[in-house]
């Protein structure tokens, strides 16, 4: 067993919760930004995509810093938010954020994928047998999207999970409220005598990593049993 | 009650098609590509006309500036494919669309698939599908159902395994718009027949009319022409009934047992004409009838329309044979039918 400080078991409490809340917030927008993307047809389609992929192709640092301008508490959302109680700038809230807005990209483009691979033949028939619109998404589109929906959520989850540069920027990194699991990585590499603590939230990385994915192997093939109908 | 009549451009195929289609089964025949498939889509609202009119019982489906979504429709469709929903079982896949609290158990009865209600759609075979989806749109009680050539993806056993599964829904009492391009299933099931050609509307009135018309058969081709008879069946010996049909009583095999109606298509090449009461024949049809119509085909063929008390037959014959016997319309004649020219195909129960 691994003796790890104090703060590092902090920092992986705190990533645990900051990725979480990002995946399961950024899950639903997802979704529907998907389904725009795979079945709608109208303009700006193009342009949404492209938006979409903004956080992929961007440098982190440079989506922090879009970040900061927008929630700091002299930009535009900020300050209408801070005031109110519900700033983001240097909050673990904010560090959801910054994750959940890198994350989003690989979440939407693993559950575009899904929506496009079901046959909208059957959303047809579904519509035939008197079914609206969104009872047709939740009843049909979404059960068969199911395993690429658990994919988008695996990548997200793990994107979020391992955020740096975007987080560091946004919320910079305060121990118990910002540290997450790479900056208390980072941190670490800046102390003289951090080598072990380092190696412990190393192991922790990959273990949570590894764990994520192993989980999704293991939920997938059943998910895609019960939609193939066996 | 359903009257339609639609316009759809699409690049250089027009359907234009006015109909009118009541209780019964009313089936739209015609080549592929001849817009049947369009024209259902129109109706169900998958496919949006150019322009038009869609009512439905006193309701507008489409008028141009309505467009109900397929969902408010009414119409249950049954698609060339069984399109199932591969995530539920046969029994959710049934009740998908059926009010909540329905019971599924008399339409699975009717259609033979009570014991799949706990399979999965993967494991049916092609004509358990296509009953599980004609069963579900059943239960969505529509006030018309579409069925979309749904034995196409069948092959010809089991079609006809299928085929008197749909003659049994008939007694449903839902009006059927029935889409195919095989004759032989036109003419099993459909009370009112609508010829469909390049968009449009060739000819369109009760199914008998129409397949002993002369004209529709030039149309048709001639193998797929043939006159439709029905009645009573009384039973007979040695495998056989007669059907006491409106041109005369019938020997023919292939009734299904206890049917006490019958329904017969006897093909226009499997009639053979004589000026003579044929003797020393086996076939075991012989019937007087009177030519009543003659009408040229391309190539050696004539097709004759032979009249007899209210009913009527169509026969293919040569140019040449009718010169050799002088046939010509007015003139008193024996048409031989064999009982084995009444495929086992062409024979069903009527309601």
């Amino acid at each position: 067993m691994i003796r790890l400080p104090p703060e590092a078991w902090e920092a992986l409490l705190l990533s645990l919760k900051v990725s979480a809340t990002a995946t399961l917030l950024s899950l639903p927008l997802a979704l529907w930004v998907a389904h725009l993307l795979a079945r709608g047809r109208f303009r700006g389609r193009g342009l949404l995509d492209a938006l979409v992929h903004l956080p992929l192709v961007l440098p982190p640092v440079v989506t922090g810093y879009a970040l900061l301008l927008l929630f700091s508490r002299a930009g535009p959302i900020g300050g209408v938010l801070e005031p109110l109680g519900f700033g983001l700038a240097f909050r673990w809230t904010g560090a959801a954020l910054a994750a959940g807005i890198m994350g989003f990209p690989l979440m939407v483009r693993a559950i575009r994928q899904a929506i496009e691979a079901v046959d909208p033949k059957l959303e047809e028939a579904a519509a035939t047998l008197g079914a609206a619109p969104v009872r047709v998404w939740a009843t049909v589109t979404l059960p068969l999207a199911a395993p690429g929906v658990l994919a988008g959520v695996t990548l997200g989850f793990a994107k979020a999970f391992g955020e740096f540069g975007a987080t560091i920027t946004f919320v910079a990194s305060i121990p118990g409220e910002t540290r997450t699991l790479p900056a208390a990585i980072y941190a670490f590499l800046q102390v003289p005598d951090g080598d072990a603590a380092l190696r412990g939230l190393v192991l922790i990385a990959v273990a949570v990593a590894v764990g994520a994915v192993l989980a999704s192997n293991w939920l997938a093939p059943r998910i895609a049993a019960r939609v193939a109908g066996r | 009650m359903l009257e339609v009549a639609v316009t759809r451009r699409a690049g250089d195929f027009t359907l234009d098609v006015t109909l009118a289609a009541a209780s019964g089964v009313t089936a739209v025949f015609g080549p592929s590509g001849a817009g049947k498939t369009t024209l259902a889509r129109c109706l169900a609202g998958l496919a949006r006309p150019d322009a038009g009119r869609i009512v439905l019982d006193g309701k507008v489906l489409f008028d141009g500036r309505t467009n109900l979504a397929p969902h408010r429709r009414e119409i249950g469709y049954v698609f060339q494919e069984p399109r199932l929903f591969p995530h539920l079982d046969v029994e959710r896949n049934l009740l998908y669309g059926a009010p909540r609290g329905a019971d599924p158990s008399d339409v699975a009865e009717m259609l033979g698939i009570a014991p799949l209600l706990a399979r999965r759609p993967g494991g049916l075979s092609g004509g358990e599908a296509a009953r599980v989806a004609i069963g579900r749109a059943l239960l969505r009680r529509p006030k018309l159902l579409i069925l979309d050539e749904p034995l196409a993806a069948l092959d010809l056993r089991r079609r006809h395994v299928v085929l008197p599964w749909l003659e049994r829904l008939r007694g449903a009492g839902i009006p059927m718009l029935y889409i195919s391009h095989a004759i032989e299933e036109v003419a099993r099931l459909a009370d009112t027949l609508v010829l469909l050609k390049d968009g449009r509307v060739g000819h369109a009135g009760p199914v008998a009319d129409i397949l002993a018309d002369p004209l529709v058969a030039a149309d048709l081709g001639p193998e797929q022409a043939g006159a439709l008879l029905e009645g009573p069946v009384a039973p007979g010996q040695d495998g056989l009934v007669t059907v006491r049909t409106a041109v005369g009583a019938m020997q023919v095999a292939g009734v299904p047992e206890g049917a006490r109606h019958a329904r017969l298509r006897v093909r226009a090449e499997d009639v053979i004409v004589a000026t003579e009461m044929p003797r020393g024949l086996s076939a075991l049809n012989v019937l007087p009838v009177r030519i009543a119509a003659m009408q040229d085909e391309h190539g050696p063929g004539v097709m004759l329309r032979l009249e007899a008390g209210r009913g009527a037959l169509l026969a293919r014959v040569t140019r040449r044979s009718c010169a050799a016997l002088g046939l010509a319309v007015g003139r008193d004649v024996w048409a031989v039918v064999k009982t084995s020219g009444v495929a086992r195909a062409d024979v069903g129960t009527a309601p």
